[in-house]
C-alpha cells in the first residue's frame, strides 16, 4: 500500500468499507432466516460473539506491523471521515451505548448534562487542541507537555495524570464487555472478562494504533446500525414515524399527559403510601436497631407458633416458618435491609415530568440543581477535551487541514448516536407508561419476564396493593434495560436483541482499545524510550510497548474482574481529572508564549490535587477509604456535588499556571520557535518536529 | 525564523475567529442551560424548547460550529500562504 498516493488509500478504503457494511448486514440476515427455522436463542448470542471477535481479530491480524509510526499514529495516513468514525467508537464506550438512554429515562432533563457535555466538548478539541498536536506530530499528549514544557518533570506530571484516568476508564470497559458477554450467552461473568479482554488484545497487540483505528471503523459501523434499528422500529410502532428524533416530541407530550394522570390516579396514590410507610417503618427502626430488631424476630418466632396452636391451614405455617428462616442473622445485617427499604421513599414520590429542568422542592435547592447540571457540564465538556485517548486520535490524520475536518466528522459520528438516545428514552417511557402500567400482573409484556430472570436489578415489578394491576411506583427498571430491552419492546425478533448486544461489545471493545494503548504507550514511549532508554532500538521498542500492552491489559481484566464497587463513579471522576490536569497547561501552551515550565507543573498537579481533595472530602466512599471525619456538608463549597470537582481544579490549574510563570523566567528561545511552529500549518524555512 | 506582518495577522484572525466561536458555545451551552426553566414554556416541534435544545438543538449547532471554523481555517491558510503542501 505505500506505493499509493492518500486518494487511491482514501478510495479504496471507501470501497472496503462499504463492502463490509453489506456484508455485515447480509449476515444479519441470513441469522434472521435461521432464526425463523428455529436456530435457539444462545446460539443467535454465541454466533454474534464469535463472528464480531473473529473480525475484529482479522483486521487486527492484517494490520500487523512493525514500523514505529505505523504502531503509535497508523502512520498518519487515516483520512478526515474514517478518523471521525474511528474516534466516535473511541469515544463511545458500553456506558454511552447500554447505559446513556436508561440514564435519560430516569433523570429526565438532568441527564441532558451528559448529551451536551459528551458532544461540546468537541468544539473545545476543535478550537483549541486538535490542529495544534496535529502540527507538533508527535507520539502521545505527554510528548507534547515534555516538549513544550522542557524536561521531565513535566512529561511526568502527563504520564501519571494518562495513567490515573485511563486506567480506572478501561477497568469499567473490560467489566461492561464482562457483563454483555455473560447476559447474551450465559457464560460466567469472569469468563466474559476473559473473553472480552482477547476480543480486545486480538486489535491492538500485533498493530498497535493501526490496527486499533481499522477495528474501531469496523465497530463503530456496527454499534450505530445495532442503535438505530430497535429506535426506529420502536418510533414506527409509538408514533407512525421512521425518524425517531423528530417524531418523539408528539410522544414527549403524551408521556407528560400520562404523567399528570398517574399522579393523581387514587390506586398509584395508594401504592406510594405503601412505600411511605415501609420506608418511614424502617427509619424509626433503624433509631433503636436492636430492641427493633429483637422485637421483630420475637414477632415472627410468635406468628409461627400461633398458627400452629390455631392449627391454620399448612401454607400460612410454612409461610411464617419461611418469613422466620430468612430473617436477618444479626442486627447488622437487620440495619443493611432496613437503609434498604428506608430508600423506598425515593419510589414514593409521583413520577417527575420528563422535560422538567432542575426539579427541587424550594428555589434554593432548585437553583443549586441548576448549578450542579451546569457544573457537570463542564467538567464532562473540557474533560473530553482532555483525555488523551482522544486527543491521540488526531495524531493520526494527514494534515493539519484533515485535523481540523476530522473533528467534525468525530462529532458528527458521535451526534448520530448521542441525538437518537433521549429519543428512545422518551419512546420508551411511552410505551412502559401506556402499556406496561395498567396491565394485569397475569399477562406481564414477555421482555419484563425474561430480562427480571436473567438479572432482577434490570426490571422487577412487584404488586404492592395486590389489586392484579400493574401500578407505575410498582414498577423498579434498572438504567441498563432500556437499550437491552427496546428489541422485544418493539417486537423485534430476537436476532436484533443479538445485534444490540454485538453493538455494546463493540462500544466496549473500541474503547477499551484505545485507552490501553494510551496507557501502555505512555509507559513504554514516554518513561522507557524518552526517559530511560533514549537509544534503543526500533525493534526493542516495540517488543517493549506490546510486553507493556500485555500487562497494563492482565491488570486491568483482573481488577475488573473484583466487581469493584464504585467503578461508575470512578469512570466520571476520570473526566474531571483529565480535566484539572490536561486542559489548562495543553491551552496555555500553544495559545500563551510566556506559559513556562514551572507554572505548567505547578498548575497541573494544583488542579489535580483540589480536584482529589474535593472528591475524598465529599463522597462517601472515597471518605471511607481516605477516613474522611466530619459531615460532608461541612467540606462541601456552594453545594457542588463531588463527580462535578473539576469545576474547582480547571480554574486552578489555569491561575497557577498564570501566577507561576509570571514569575518565573520566560520559555527559552527554542520553545519559542516551537509555538511558533505549532501555530502555522506551514511555515518556510520552519523546525521540524515530527517524530520518527 | 522571523514571523512577517502578515503570519501575526493570521494569527490574530485566528484568535478573533477563536473567540467568536468559543462565545457561541458558550450561548447555547450555559445561557441556554441557565434558563432551561423558561425556555421550557416555549414549544418547538411538539417540544418544551429548553429540553429541545439540550437534546438536540446544542449539539447541531457544534457540529455546525466545528465545520465552520474548519472550512474558515482551511481557506484562511491558503490566503496567507501557511497551507500544507498538498
Amino acid at each position: 500500500m505505500a506505493t499509493q498516493t492518500q486518494a487511491q488509500f482514501t478510495q479504496s478504503l471507501k470501497k472496503y468499507y462499504s463492502v463490509y457494511t453489506g456484508g455485515f448486514i447480509a449476515f444479519v440476515i441470513i441469522l434472521a432466516i435461521a432464526e425463523q427455522m428455529g436456530l435457539p436463542n444462545r446460539w443467535i448470542g454465541y454466533t454474534f460473539l464469535i463472528a464480531t471477535i473473529g473480525l475484529y481479530a482479522m483486521i487486527g491480524i492484517m494490520s500487523r506491523t512493525a514500523d514505529v509510526a505505523e504502531y503509535y499514529v497508523a502512520g498518519r495516513r487515516v483520512p478526515a471521515f474514517f478518523n471521525g468514525m474511528a474516534t466516535g467508537a473511541d469515544w463511545m464506550s458500553a456506558a454511552s451505548f447500554i447505559g446513556m438512554a436508561g440514564g435519560l429515562y430516569i433523570q429526565g432533563y438532568d441527564g441532558l448534562a451528559f448529551i451536551m457535555g459528551w458532544t461540546g466538548g468537541y468544539v473545545l478539541v476543535a478550537l483549541f487542541l486538535a490542529p495544534y498536536l496535529r502540527k507538533f506530530g508527535q507520539f502521545t499528549i505527554p510528548d507534547f507537555l515534555g516538549e513544550r514544557y522542557g524536561g521531565h518533570t513535566a512529561r511526568m506530571v502527563g504520564v501519571f495524570a494518562a495513567i490515573l484516568c485511563s486506567f480506572t476508564y478501561v477497568v469499567a470497559q473490560i467489566y461492561g464487555v464482562g457483563i454483555i458477554t455473560s447476559r447474551f450467552t450465559g457464560l460466567e461473568f469472569g469468563v466474559g472478562v476473559f473473553v472480552g479482554l482477547g476480543g480486545i488484545l486480538v486489535c491492538s497487540f500485533l498493530g498497535g494504533m493501526r490496527a486499533v483505528t481499522w477495528t474501531q471503523v469496523a465497530q463503530y459501523i456496527i454499534l450505530i446500525v445495532a442503535y438505530m434499528i430497535p429506535v426506529v422500529w420502536l418510533s414506527v410502532k409509538a408514533t407512525n414515524f421512521p425518524v425517531p428524533q423528530l417524531a418523539y416530541g408528539y410522544a414527549l407530550q403524551k408521556v407528560t399527559e400520562r404523567e399528570k394522570q398517574i399522579t393523581a390516579d387514587p390506586k398509584e396514590i395508594e401504592v406510594r403510601n405503601i412505600l411511605k410507610e415501609k420506608a418511614t417503618a424502617a427509619e424509626a427502626k433503624l433509631k433503636d436497631p436492636a430492641a427493633a430488631y429483637a422485637a421483630d424476630k420475637a414477632a415472627a418466632e410468635k406468628k409461627v407458633v400461633d398458627l400452629k396452636v390455631a392449627k391454620a391451614p399448612a401454607e400460612q405455617v410454612v409461610a411464617a416458618e419461611k418469613t422466620l428462616a430468612a430473617f436477618p442473622k444479626d442486627v447488622e445485617e437487620a440495619k443493611k435491609a432496613w437503609a434498604k427499604e428506608k430508600g423506598l421513599a425515593a419510589r414514593a414520590n409521583p413520577p417527575r415530568p420528563h422535560a422538567q429542568a432542575f426539579p427541587g422542592k424550594d428555589e434554593k435547592a432548585q437553583n443549586t440543581s441548576r448549578l450542579n447540571f451546569l457544573a457537570l457540564t463542564f467538567c464532562l465538556m473540557v474533560g473530553t477535551a482532555a483525555l488523551p485517548h482522544i486527543l491521540m486520535r488526531y495524531y493520526t490524520t494527514p494534515s493539519v487541514k484533515e485535523a481540523r475536518q476530522s473533528v467534525g466528522w468525530s462529532l458528527f459520528f458521535i451526534f448520530l448516536l448521542y441525538f437518537t438516545a433521549p429519543a428512545l428514552a422518551v419512546l420508551v417511557k411511552y410505551d412502559v407508561y401506556h402499556h406496561l402500567v395498567g396491565s394485569s400482573f397475569a399477562e406481564l409484556p414477555r421482555w419484563v419476564a425474561s430480562w427480571g430472570a436473567v438479572d432482577a436489578a434490570l426490571v422487577s415489578v412487584k404488586d404492592l396493593n395486590a389489586d392484579g394491576i400493574v401500578q407505575l411506583a410498582e414498577i423498579v427498571l434498572g438504567q441498563d434495560i432500556i437499550v437491552l430491552a427496546t428489541p422485544e419492546i418493539a417486537g423485534l425478533p430476537y436476532v436484533i436483541s443479538g445485534l444490540v448486544a454485538a453493538g455494546g461489545l463493540a462500544a466496549a471493545l473500541s474503547t477499551a482499545d484505545g485507552l490501553l494503548l494510551t496507557i501502555a504507550n505512555a509507559l513504554s514511549h514516554d518513561v522507557y524510550y524518552k526517559m530511560l532508554d533514549p537509544h534503543a532500538s526500533t525493534k526493542r521498542r516495540l517488543t517493549i510497548a506490546k510486553v507493556l500492552l500485555l500487562l497494563v491489559a492482565a491488570a486491568a481484566a483482573t481488577v475488573a474482574s473484583q466487581k469493584p464497587a464504585d467503578i461508575l463513579f470512578l469512570v466520571s471522576a476520570a473526566f474531571s481529572f483529565a480535566a484539572a490536569a490536561f486542559f489548562p497547561a495543553l491551552v496555555l501552551g500553544i495559545f500563551w508564549r510566556r506559559a513556562s515550565s514551572w507554572g505548567a507543573v505547578l498548575g497541573m498537579a494544583a488542579g489535580l490535587g483540589i480536584t482529589f481533595y474535593y472528591m475524598a472530602t465529599t463522597q462517601p466512599w472515597l471518605r471511607s477509604v481516605f477516613g474522611v471525619t466530619g459531615s460532608i456538608a461541612d467540606h462541601t463549597w456552594f453545594g457542588i456535588s463531588p463527580i462535578s470537582a473539576g469545576v474547582f481544579g480547571v480554574p486552578l490549574g489555569f491561575a497557577v499556571i498564570i501566577v507561576v510563570s509570571l514569575l518565573t523566567p520566560a520559555p527559552a528561545q527554542k520553545v519559542q520557535e516551537l509555538i511558533e511552529h505549532v501555530r502555522y500549518p506551514h511555515l518556510k524555512g520552519d523546525i521540524d518536529t515530527r517524530a520518527t | 525564523m522571523q514571523l512577517t506582518e502578515r503570519h501575526r495577522e493570521y494569527w490574530a484572525r485566528n484568535v478573533r475567529l477563536t473567540i467568536i466561536l468559543l462565545a457561541i458555545w458558550f450561548v447555547v451551552t450555559y445561557v441556554v442551560g441557565f434558563y432551561a426553566r423558561e425556555l421550557n414554556d416555549i414549544t418547538v416541534f411538539g417540544f418544551p424548547l429548553g429540553f429541545y435544545m439540550g437534546a438536540q438543538g446544542s449539539l447541531i449547532i457544534y457540529v455546525v460550529i466545528i465545520f465552520y471554523y474548519a472550512t474558515r481555517m482551511n481557506r484562511m491558510d491558503k490566503d496567507y500562504d501557511v497551507a500544507e503542501e498538498e
